[in-house]
This record gives structure tokens, sequence and C-alpha cells, in this order.
């Protein structure tokens, strides 16, 4: 054994040992946190990890992330060739030379091809952290220009470097196997050729700097942001296989915990997901919250999650709960209350972030400890909770009122057996001024085309859509459990609902209690109805002009719906609608979901303000929403920027206004 | 010390009708709610349970379905709760009820003393403001009505000073001990209770006194020992308004008529 064996396998040795030592002490904190099923359906899990983390479907979302792509196969591809390294370099006969000769030459050519492309590849992203640094990459506790970014950054590149460095030497003593499989090693021989006194040290010195910096590279790697290498591809497997549209049941009885006060009250893959993200900041880009100068950054209370995770970790394993706090005041690894509140649960921060991380249920569950076992939230919401329990609908008007929208028309009571659909009003359907018209649009409708639908009238109740998403799950369980037995006893089995809202909470989330139904967004069934000819628009009306379509968040992101409201406009006007630059699974929320339609906004732009703005540039007559909550926000900001000559429509009054020109 | 918080379960206001045949109050159907100035009546309480570690009953009079009124004030926290309900309680007015009240506080500080008991300023039912005081006087406490703001509750002084709030101005008054106060909504923001409190009240006892407990002499209580009653309740006419000019065609024509009618009317005179 040769001296040079003896100190790399050495510190290769102790490398390997500290990283699998670091590794452990860090993973074997993601136990701490609570149970939760991501083991299932193991052929789906795969499939999902091949798409997201091999085939990297969302970061190729983002132009710049086809430079992600090349580091991260070449990454792959040169694990080979740094593997040979290290066992190469503890048992020097052994390499891959002793492969058949037509395969070694194939992983020579890769070798030599791949590393010039990752240089490429940290060159550009060198000069993207460097010059032009979108704002994005910086959050408040890490930055872009983080001198870690950039230290790991030069260890890839000082890898290729020594790389060619090591195989150029070769090459020009003439010593390299196959220097035709290698072309660029071979031009770096090339140059070297003339200098033959230095070769052996360029040689020396770029094998020990690839050995030492691949041993620095092992030893970091689980104390970074670049842990992702090795969590990045599991949590695309343990990724959510539906959409987390809504959130888990709890249970309630004496002396059980609710919600996530402290950090080991997450799911292990809550906790998972904190080791897994990059700081890419694709959620703060996406997130409104941020996008209007709000406290709560998505990646932030990832951050925090793992940042209170570690803090607190000596604590954890003897038993106690950390001294840092996980909701507190302003500080690496809390969150604040206000972040917790800003979140208008979206989503759109979950569809961003290219290794399936779930933020904004994160923030519900801390919601959820803030309401229930801390009793702690907003001033205005207390107000919402009263009247939820005491009136069953936001404003607290009267129940008795919910039917008074039908005053001009003929509608009839839902009866099983007699009647098809249960249109179900919801609140803002019943009691919102505005959405009212747009209830008496969609009955005008419905009508025309003959479909048999009657309302539960002054019996209806709220959904509770926003209590849920606000934390508060026990006044929502007991209004789910009211509107499950309801809907038995009167033998509900297809329901139209009017919005987004009431849409999802009984489709997705009352399946948590046994209830199945068919619920549709009248957007879904009118569309329908056009399709099979049973509305029949033989001339187009024109008159909204220009049309801007809005995804509502809820309908969109949450429930897969863009193309029903989109057909629907058409349908109607003969014209597609422009779309915002936000759109579709993109879409950026209007403010109100997540219970913000209850709160106060007091940071920042408003929500509404930024999205009615990225509107208004497509120049638009009219703005088509197809959610209550949407429409008063857009319309709102409209009003507030001046621009009320532009009309909001509900799609389905676009279509009513449509049938009603017809018909006059 | 004992404090004692008065709550009384009032139909949902803004839900009820008055029969235009009969002139009463259409209660059937109408949801129950807890008198919503009690709900800051409460809060104290509990607010001197927390600052001073005293203890807190809430009473309430009426029929056996309030009790979910005493179990709410349980789920915030108060650590008693007894509801005097009898038939012949009922039918009572302001005398008669302030009457049993004062006899069961009488009756708790029998065990502990009383030194606060707290009501809401007036029920939104009846809105006479009369139970409160009725109380104090039976009891011969001090009387603090339309208290928006505690500033000190002195328990070894025996001595409290608070602000009241009153038309246009604030009153700041200091009374001692024993002391009745009534507490208007600008008082607290009344607490949320917990999950784990709200499961904990759904098991608690709460006590109910009849008249066997009280013994009163059942002419003075209820409908026999009320000297008002109800002769008759409606609605006042309402004028119907008109509507002027077009909102929808023409909003500034509409807005301008409004204004002239404003100026007509006198109403925009400062």
């Amino acid at each position: 054994m040769t001296p040079q064996t003896v100190i790399f396998t050495t510190l290769l040795v102790a490398s390997l040992l500290f990283f699998c030592w670091s590794v452990y002490r860090r993973f074997s904190l993601v136990f701490y946190g609570q149970p939760e099923e991501r083991l299932d359906q193991p052929a789906r899990r795969l499939s999902e990890m091949f798409l997201y983390a091999f085939a990297q479907l969302r970061v190729l979302r983002k132009p710049f992330g086809l430079n992600h792509f090349v580091i991260f196969w070449s990454f792959v591809i040169l694990a080979l060739a740094n593997g040979e390294f290290l066992v190469n370099g503890v048992f020097p006969s052994v390499s891959l030379a002793l492969l058949p000769e037509g395969v070694h030459r194939v992983l020579l050519l890769a070798f030599d091809v791949v590393s010039l492309l990752t240089l490429f590849a940290i060159a550009f992203s060198f000069i993207r952290r460097v010059v032009v640094k979108p704002p994005y990459l910086d959050s408040l506790y890490v930055k872009g220009r983080s001198p870690e970014a950039f230290l790991i950054l030069s260890f890839i590149a000082l890898l290729m470097l020594a790389y060619f460095g090591m195989h150029g030497a070769l090459a020009a003593l003439g010593v390299e196997n196959d220097p035709a499989a290698m072309p660029i090693s071979s031009l770096v021989g090339g140059w070297l050729a003339p200098h033959q006194s230095l070769i052996g040290t360029v040689y020396s010195v770029s094998w020990w700097l690839h050995a030492l910096v691949l041993f620095a590279f092992i030893c970091f790697l689980p104390h970074s942001k670049h842990m992702h290498i090795l969590t990045a591809i599991p949590n695309c497997y343990f990724g959510a296989l539906t959409w987390p549209a809504t959130q888990p049941r709890e249970k309630f009885e004496k002396g059980a915990v609710y919600g996530v006060g402290s950090v080991e009250r997450f799911t292990w893959k809550d906790l998972f997901d904190s080791f897994s993200c990059t700081e890419c900041g694709r959620c703060q880009a996406a997130c409104p919250a941020t996008n209007t100068g709000k406290a709560l950054n998505p990646r932030q209370i990832v951050h925090a999650i793992k940042t209170n995770l570690l803090e607190n970790s000596h604590a954890l394993r003897e038993g106690r709960s950390g001294t840092l706090p996980l909701i507190g005041d302003e500080g690496e690894g809390t969150n604040t209350e206000e972040a917790i509140w800003s979140c208008t649960t979206c989503g759109a921060c979950i569809e961003a972030c290219p290794v399936l991380i779930e933020q904004m249920p994160k923030i519900v569950k801390m919601r959820r400890h803030l309401v229930e076992t801390e009793s702690r939230f907003p001033e205005e919401l207390l107000n919402l909770f009263e009247n939820m329990e005491q009136r069953s609908n936001p404003w607290g008007i009267a129940p008795g009122e919910r039917a008074k929208w039908v005053s001009t028309l003929p509608v009839k009571p839902f009866v099983a057996g007699e009647t098809e659909y249960l249109l179900y009003v919801g609140c803002a359907g019943s009691f919102d001024s505005r959405a009212k018209q747009v209830t008496v649009a969609l009955a005008t409708v419905l009508n025309a085309a003959g479909v048999s639908w009657g309302i539960l009238g002054k019996d209806e109740k709220c959904c509770g859509d926003s209590l849920r998403r606000l934390g508060n799950e026990y006044l929502f369980e007991k209004m789910a459990l009211e509107n499950v037995e309801l809907f038995r006893e009167r033998g509900v089995t297809k329901v139209i609902t009017l919005c987004p809202h009431c849409l999802t909470t009984l489709k997705n989330d009352y399946r948590q209690y046994g209830l199945e139904l068919e619920v549709v967004h009248q957007s879904e069934l009118i569309a329908e109805l056009v399709r099979s000819g049973r509305i029949k628009l033989d001339r187009k009306d024109d008159s909204m002009g220009r049309i801007a379509y809005h995804d509502p968040c809820y309908l969109g992101r949450h429930n897969d719906i863009f193309d029903a409201p989109r057909t629907l406009v058409q349908a109607a006007t003969g014209t597609a609608v422009v779309e915002a630059e936000r759109h579709g699974r993109n879409s950026f929320c209007c403010g109100a979901g997540g219970g913000r339609m209850w709160m106060e906004e007091f940071t920042g732009e408003r929500v509404n303000h930024a999205r009615v703005d990225e509107l208004l540039a497509q120049k638009p007559d009219t703005i088509c929403v197809a959610c209550p909550y949407c429409m008063t926000m857009v319309e709102d900001g409209l009003k507030d920027k001046g621009a009320g000559q532009v009309r909001v429509r509900d799609v389905v009054e676009v279509l009513a206004e449509g049938l009603l020109r017809k018909n006059a | 010390m004992l404090v004692v918080v008065c709550v009384k379960q009032v139909p949902d206001t803004t839900q009820v009708q008055i029969d235009p045949v009969t002139n009463t109050l259409i209660r059937e159907g109408v949801p129950f709610i807890v008198n919503p100035y009690d709900t800051h009546a409460v809060e104290q309480a509990l607010r001197f349970k927390d600052r001073f570690g005293c203890r807190v009953a809430a009473i309430s009079m009426g029929p056996p379905n309030a009790e979910a009124t005493l179990r709410k004030a349980l789920a915030q926290g108060v650590d008693r709760a007894v509801l005097l309900s009898d038939r012949t309680f009922g039918g009572a007015d302001t005398l008669a009820t302030s009457k049993v009240l004062a006899a069961a506080i009488e009756k708790l500080a029998q065990e502990e003393e009383v030194g606060v008991v707290i009501c809401g300023k007036q029920t939104i039912d009846g809105d006479t403001a009369q139970v409160g005081p009725g109380i104090a006087t039976r009891l011969n406490f001090s009387q603090l009505t339309l208290v928006d703001r505690v500033d000190e509750l002195d328990l070894s002084g025996k001595k409290i000073r608070v602000s009241r709030k009153l038309e246009g101005r604030h009153e700041h008054v200091e009374a001692p001990l024993p002391v009745l106060l009534t507490v208007v909504r600008e008082l607290n923001r009344p607490r949320y209770p917990t999950v784990a409190m709200r499961l904990e009240s759904a098991d608690a006892q709460v006590e109910v006194w009849d008249n066997k407990v009280l013994q009163l002499d059942v002419n003075t209580i209820g409908l026999k020992g009320s000297p008002t009653w109800v002769s008759r309740i409606f609605s006042p006419e309402r004028a119907k308004g008109e509507m002027l000019g077009d909102g929808v065609h023409d909003p500034e024509g509409a807005a301008q008529l409004l204004i002239d009618k404003m100026l007509e009317k006198d109403l925009l005179a400062l």
C-alpha cells in the first residue's frame, strides 16, 4: 500500500463515517413526527417519483430549470465516475476499465461530455446568482447570494476542472486508456503536452483536488440545503397522490391535542418536506401573500420547520419539547401568527414546488393549534365563528332569510325521487346581494335547459369551508355532521353548487364523513348542457366585449376545473376569453380564500389590487369569474383602481344574458 | 372570594318576528343565544379569576333548556354553574326575576363570600336594564352600571374603580365591595372556548335549583310576584321609502336626487 492510498483511504473512511453519522442524526429527527400514511400504492408512487424527480417535470416549468436538469443528470451519470474514483483510490487495481471495452468507451465519452456540460451549467448558475438574480431567490433568512450557494457551486466546478486536469494530464502523458473516447480531456491534454515538466504536478494536484473536494462535499452535504440531493427523490415518492385540497379530520376527545403548536406535532412527512427544500423560491414567487408584502412566505414556513427541528433536536432526543417556539415572535425557526393568518390556502405554493412539498396544509395545521388549543386568532374571526355557530352563515343573517332570493322566480323545494339535483345555493348565493343575482341567473339557465332541480330553502346550512381552512376544525366538524345528516335524510345524491368553496367542501371534505355525493359546479353542468345541445345559443352575444377570465383557486387548482368556464363564455359570446399572465394552474388568488374573506388586510398591497392590475393589463371590457368570493374581490379591486367601467360577471351570467337577449 | 355572573338565554332577536294576530313574539323555531352583553360579563368575571385566582359562578334563571347557556359559560372557564329553574319562577317581570337571582346569590354567599356580581347591561329581548340594579338593591350591594372599563379591583382595600360609559361622556367612579356591575360591549372581547374546555364543559355538572332550594314565597316570585305585565307588543309602522332615479343607468343623476332630497329634509346640515 502506497502512502497515497493510506491517506486517501483514511480520509474516505472518515468522510463516509461523518456522512453516515450526519445523515443518521438528521433523518432520525424525522421519526419524532406523527404518523402519516405515505407508503401505499408503490407503483403509483414510483411513477410520480420518475416524473417529478427524474424527469423533473416541475423543475422544467421554468426555463432556467433546464440548467438544473443538466446538473441533475450529470450528477447521476458522474456518480459512476466518482464512484470509480473513490474505489480506485482504495483499490488501485479496480476501475471501470474492467468492463467490456464497448461499454467503457461509451461511459468515458459520457463522463467527458457531461462534465463539460456541467461546467457550463455551473457557470450559468453563477451568472444567475451574481448578475441576473431573480428576487425570489432571497428569503428573510436564506439569500440567493449566500456563501453556501457559492460554495456548493464552486465544489461542483472544481470537481469538473479536476476531472479534466487528471484526464488531460493522463492523455498528455499518453497513458490514458482510450483518449479517442475522451475528446475534451484529449483537448486539455493537447494544451498540456508542450509543458512536459508540469504534467506530473498537474495530475497530482488535480487528483488530490478531486479527492479533497469530493470528501468535503460528502461531509458538507447533509448539513446544507443541498441535502435535497438525498431527500428530493424520496420526497417525490412520498408525495401526495391526490391533490391536498382538503385537510384531515381530527379526533375530538378529552386529553387530545389539536393542530400543530410545536414541531414534533407535524407528521414525519411534514418534517421530511422541510429537509427536501432547496430554497429555490418558486413557492414564494407564486404566493399571493408574499407577492403583496405580507408576513407570509411559504418557503420560510418550510425553512422554519427545518430550523426549529434542528434547534430543538437536543430536547426532542431527551423526550422534551424544544425551547425554540414554532409559533411566536419573528426569528429564524419560528413562524409568526401574522404569517400563519396571511395564507389564502390558494395552493399556488404546492403547485409550484418541484419536489412536491406541501406548504399550505402545514399552515392550516398551525391555525388549528392557534384556534383550538390557544384560542388565539385575529379579532374579526370571533364574529365569524359566532355567526357560523349560531346562524350557520358568515354574516350572521337570520337563517330564515336564506331563500329570499327566490321571490322573483318559481323555485321548487328539493324532493328526493322527484328532483334530480339539489341546488346548494351556499351562503353568498343566498345572502350577498351581488351573488344573489348570480343565483337568479343560474336558476334561469337551469330552467331554460329543463334541468330538474330544487333547493333546501331555509333548511340549508353553511358548508363550513372557511372554518376548516381557518383551523376551526371543531366547529367545522359540527357543521359537516349536521349537513351530512341533512343530505342523507333528504336523500340528496346529486348536487349543483354555485360556489367553488361549497363544491370543494361537499365533494372533497364531506367524503371523510362517508358521504359520497355527485357534486358539480354550475359551470361544469352548464358547459355540459351546452355541449349536449340542451341549451341552444343561436346568436352569439358580443355585448360583453373583450372578456378576461379569472380562475378561482378552489375551482381550478383545487378541483381541476379550467375548461368548463372558458367553454361556456366561448359558447355564449363566440370568442375565447383573454388570459391573464397567470392563469389556469398558475392562477393568482383574489385574496379571499382560506377565510381571508372575513379578515382585514393590514399589511402591504391588497391581494385583489394585485390581481385586478394583472387582469386589467389584458384591457378587458368584462372580467369573468366563477366564484362569489372572487366576484367581491374583483369588483372591489376595480372600484379601488378607478376601473369601474369594467364589468364583472359570473360565467353563468354571461350565458343567462345571452339567453335573455335571444328570448327578447 | 366568589364572583357571580348572571347570564340569560334569549331568543336570537334578529330572527324574532311578531305574530300580527296575537301580538306576541313568534318563538317557534327561533334559536336561542346567550344574551350578548352577558358574554362580556362572563369575560370580565374570568379576567378577575385569571388575575386574582377567585372562583367564578354563573347563574341563570330560565327553563331547563337554558342549561346550554350555562354550559357555554363553563366552556369559557367558569367554575360553577347554577340554573334556577322552577315552574313558579316562570312569567316573572324584572322585579320577580331580580328577587330569585338575589336569593340565589345569597345562597351562594353562605358557602363563599361574594365580592362582585356582574350582569350584562340589559338583555336583548326585554331591554329593560332593570334586573342588575334590582339585584344590587335587594342584596344591598354598591351598583355600578354601564361599566366599560375596570381600572382597579382592590381586594385587600375592598374597593373597585371603574369607568362608566354614559351618553357623550365617561364617568370614573369608585365603590366599596361587595359590588354589582352591569357591563357594556366595549368592556372586553369575550374569549373563544378552546376545544379542550368545550369537551370538559360537555360533561360538567350544571346544578339546578328549584324553589325547594331557594324557599321563596311563591306569591313574590314568577307571574304572581310580577306587578308589570305586557299589554301589547307590536312592530312599529315604518313609512315605506320611495324609489328615486335610476341608479343602474344614471347613477350620477340618482346621487344628485338623493343629495337634493337630503338637503330638502335638512339632513346634511352641520
